[in-house]
């Protein structure tokens, strides 16, 4: 079953993720330090992450730091459980289903506001 | 050399950077997934993003306990993904005098992302006016 397609797949896509996250977080780091400058610097900052562009965005990080930290504990698996590296491709399929399974809520929660979701939280349905 | 089989005691290897980065990309990683996704779930699900506003940063930094659990996530996540960009580096940049640029670029840009992000952190007082509490 292992010809070596899901293990190099899973290899590329954590990495892939994971500049992808890290990209993020560096500009994240500076739009949270928009808090030096005031309330209306930090707001019109922040405000950009409302928008239905970045929004979008948004759900592509979820889904790639979704996928990061699945995978990431499929390869602590191979490492420390002794069977980990036999079933490994099975991990794989898992760790696709899982990030499936908790991207779709996520998704709706994110885009929600811009199609008038009902999501019940602070600012749903605004 | 011992090649791994994936069964049994791990190697007892010579130590060094690269054993300490290997087991530190596992620990900051098991962390990272409990403080990312908490902290994705608390302003995207729990709280829509578009009400992140300062004025909610104001009251919840009034609480020590979010102050300290952004700074170690930034602290966590940082490492965590500076030490992977270092790998990666490693991993295409072939020319010795490109890798050290980069490698060098890439630890100045940690140590200067750390100390903005922990000095907002811990210097952050509200003050003025507190604007709106959803921003749309």
């Amino acid at each position: 079953m292992y010809k070596g397609q899901s293990g190099m797949w899973s290899w590329l896509f954590h990495r892939i993720s994971g500049l992808g996250v890290l990209l993020f977080l560096l500009i994240h780091v500076v739009d949270i330090g928009l808090l030096n400058f005031g309330s209306k610097v930090y707001n019109e900052g922040i405000s950009l992450f409302g928008t239905a562009t970045v929004r979008i965005l948004s759900m592509v990080l979820i889904g790639g730091l979704l996928y990061h930290s699945f995978n990431g504990v499929r390869i602590i698996l191979i490492d420390f459980w002794p069977k980990g590296a036999r079933y490994q491709g099975m991990m794989f399929a898992i760790v696709m289903a899982l990030t499936i399974i908790c991207f779709l809520p996520m998704a709706y929660f994110v885009m929600g506001p811009v199609f008038g979701w009902p999501t019940g939280n602070l600012a749903g349905g605004m | 050399m011992r090649i791994p089989s994936g069964y049994g005691p791990r190697p007892a290897g010579a130590g060094g950077f690269e054993t300490f980065s290997w087991y530190f990309f596992r620990i900051s990683g098991v962390a990272l997934i409990f403080l990312a996704l908490i902290h994705i779930f608390l302003n995207h699900v729990t709280t829509d993003v578009s009400c992140t506003s300062y004025q909610l940063v104001a009251l919840r930094y009034t609480n020590p306990f979010w102050r300290l659990y952004d700074w170690l996530l930034l602290t966590l996540a940082l490492l965590h993904g500076m030490n992977g960009l270092r790998v990666v580096i490693d991993d295409y940049v072939h020319s010795r005098g490109w890798r050290l640029t980069l490698q060098s670029v890439a630890g100045l840009v940690t140590l200067a992302y750390f100390m903005l992000g922990t000095i907002t952190l811990i210097t952050f007082q509200a003050s003025g006016a507190l604007g709106p509490g959803c921003l749309h």
